[in-house]
């Protein structure tokens, strides 16, 4: 066989996720990357699960798009896409009595994101909140409980922005008054000029790594749309990183786990499925490597360390869930007018 | 006739794999990207057409207009502070250096191509951060009272990218001067011209194919890349690539990212364009 035919058969195995039987194939966030998760079911089943990560729902529906019925067997998914995803028939069905539903947080079973006409097609395997990040060696946490400190001056240069557009302008909606719920292309406009103020506070507008980076270097002291997944993961070297919810409120992240329509393995997808939203799973998708979160499943509390729950705040969630709003779920036309004013924002 | 008629078709025949693997993976694939420009989005869906408002928006759109002048501003910038310490960097290393260890010079000047381009990068954050390395230095000597704001910046772009172009064009730019004769120097400077004449009127000319590989390259690869400017920059400023990947990864907008795509490499063609009279790839 030449060297050229042995180079593009190595660039197909690359392009192409794997099809032997005893191998799955999940679109995943990175935090399912992490082998403290996926070993122990690999180890169960006797199974390789290759995981491909991608960012944002536009970016998977993509990645399925063009890919062939098979490919991918399971998909990690905004919560509040699924509805999307479903209508694009990426979803599958999956048996609602074989998932332990009834052990989460009620507000994360979430019906009205995984359930479609009567059919359950994801299960919330994790979440969180979008508010404020601190130190609070360098801030006054009492700050903090107010969102109009940061644009009050007094943390102009301090400030950093986390770069996803919907739960920024959620919470920036929070602080005019408007619930996530109720943003519209119409009333978008009312959002650019406290957008714009906070930019003009902030030092830089982050993903989740430099995010991460910035608050732990002390590059800012404070990171807007952070949340215990931004700072529990640096808890351990860095105890005086802190979050809360101010009195506006926050937004709740939380993240649901399908079967992909057409997979090959539906009983091997269902089975990692079971496991992830398991004690056991939830445990460990928890306390991820690439970023903390708590689980939907309350179980997962007998195997969490007091530590652990500690910094979740596990004994603050019935509070905080109160508190929180769910993520904007625009249609088509709002989505493009509030992704205009981010890029707006981030050219300002 | 029928052996050049048979060394025609080996040329042929040698040239093929390359040729057809260009056609196959640039030009029908620029072909697609182009035809896509046009195309423009119904909700999720690609509606194919001839629809000229991707550009229109590109060049219209401030956002978007903005992020092509903040790319071809950096790239410009990068370009000329890297040429002006690459040159006398590869001098020194031509000119001065033995001989016998110009390789270990090299190889030196080379080694941050050794490491990962995203560590580099992270790493340069680190060292301008409020607590990197320079603002502590500053702060110890007592220069400054507050940490300076190096990080997250355009300057921090702009250093981040010529620490990397420097070693490019270093080794264009000393690839051109080992080539020179210094009996050039010598016959200037024997028909009455000085140090400065000769360098101005005879050696710079000289290394003028090196100096615009290597200034093709960096710009080239300059205002394609989307790594530096979003670690070191802080999203600050928006480029162009970084604006084509929200395009892709976040608005699923094909069609726009196309046409960015397009204008891009439209920049990058009229870039070659003025520098193709000096480009002289034989010369390095």
């Amino acid at each position: 066989m030449t060297h050229r035919a042995l180079t593009a058969l190595g660039l197909l195995a690359l392009a192409t996720p794997a099809f032997a039987q005893d191998e799955l194939n999940a679109l995943v966030w990175c935090d399912h990357t992490d082998p403290a998760l996926i070993a122990p079911f690999e180890a169960k089943y006797g199974v390789k699960v290759n995981l491909k990560e991608y960012e944002g729902t536009a970016a998977g529906l993509a990645i399925l798009d063009q890919s062939q019925p098979g490919d991918w067997d399971v998909l990690v998914i905004d919560a509040v896409d699924v509805p999307r995803a479903v209508a694009a028939g990426k979803l599958a069905e999956i048996p609602a009595d074989q998932l332990p539903t009834a052990d989460f947080f009620p507000e994360l079973v979430m019906a009205a994101n995984n359930v479609v006409d009567g059919k359950t097609y994801a299960v919330t395997e994790k979440f969180g909140y979008n508010t404020i990040s601190y130190d609070k060696t360098k801030v006054d946490p009492a700050d903090m409980e107010d969102m109009a400190a940061l644009t009050s001056g007094k943390y102009d240069g301090k400030t950093g922005i986390y770069d996803y557009y919907l739960p920024l302008l959620g919470l920036v909606a929070l602080g005019q008054g408007i619930n996530t719920a109720d943003i519209t292309a119409e009333n978008l406009g009312q959002l650019q000029d406290p957008l714009m103020a906070l930019r003009k506070a902030s030092t830089l507008v982050a993903d989740v790594v430099s995010s991460q980076t910035a608050l732990a270097t002390g590059e800012v002291d404070i990171i807007v749309g952070g949340g215990e997944w931004l700072t529990a993961v640096l808890a351990a070297e860095n105890p005086n990183l802190d979050w809360t919810i101010p009195k506006q409120g926050g937004l709740r992240w939380a993240q649901s786990i399908g079967v992909v329509a057409g997979t090959a393995k539906p009983d091997l997808a269902l089975a990692f499925v079971q496991y992830i939203v398991s004690p056991e799973g939830q445990a460990a998708l928890a306390q991820s490597s690439c970023y903390w979160g708590m689980p939907a499943n309350t179980k997962a509390g007998d195997i969490l360390s007091p530590e652990a729950k500690a910094v979740l705040r596990w004994d603050q969630q019935p509070e905080f869930l109160a508190r929180a709003q769910l993520y904007p779920i625009p249609d088509a036309a709002t989505d493009t007018a509030m992704q205009d004013l981010w890029t707006a924002m981030l050219n300002k | 006739m029928t052996l050049q008629r048979a060394e025609r078709r080996l040329g042929w025949g040698l040239a093929a794999p390359a040729l057809l693997w260009t056609l196959a993976f640039f030009v029908l694939p620029f072909l697609a990207m182009v035809v896509l420009s046009f195309a423009h989005m119904e909700g999720r869906q690609v509606v194919q057409g001839l629809d000229p408002g991707n550009y229109i928006r590109a060049f219209t759109d401030w956002s978007q207009l903005n992020a092509l002048i903040n790319s071809v501003e950096i790239t410009l910038t990068v370009t000329v502070i890297s040429v002006v310490l690459a040159w006398p960097l590869a001098a020194i290393i031509a000119w001065r250096v033995p001989p016998r260890f110009q390789r270990l010079a090299l190889l030196l000047a080379v080694l941050p191509f050794w490491t990962s381009y995203v560590v580099r990068s992270y790493s340069w954050l680190l060292v301008l951060g409020k607590n990197g390395v320079i603002n502590q230095a500053l702060m110890g000597l007592g220069v400054i009272a507050e940490p300076l704001a190096l990080a997250s910046t355009r300057s921090a772009t702009v250093i981040g990218f010529v620490h990397f172009f420097v070693m490019l064009l270093t080794l264009t730019i000393y690839a051109n001067l080992i080539q020179l004769s210094p009996n050039y120097a010598r016959a200037a400077q024997d028909l009455g011209a000085g140090r400065w004449a000769t360098f101005r009127h005879v050696i710079l000319p000289l290394t003028l194919p090196g100096v615009v590989t290597g200034a093709f390259l960096t710009f080239v690869l300059c205002i394609g890349d989307y790594i530096t400017p979003q670690i070191l920059g802080g999203n600050n400023e928006l480029t162009l690539p970084q604006l084509i990947m929200l395009q892709m990864g976040r608005s699923g907008n094909f069609p726009m990212a196309s046409a960015l795509s397009v204008v891009l490499m439209a920049v990058v063609t009229l870039a070659y364009a003025g520098c193709s009279r000096w480009l002289r790839l034989d010369r390095i």
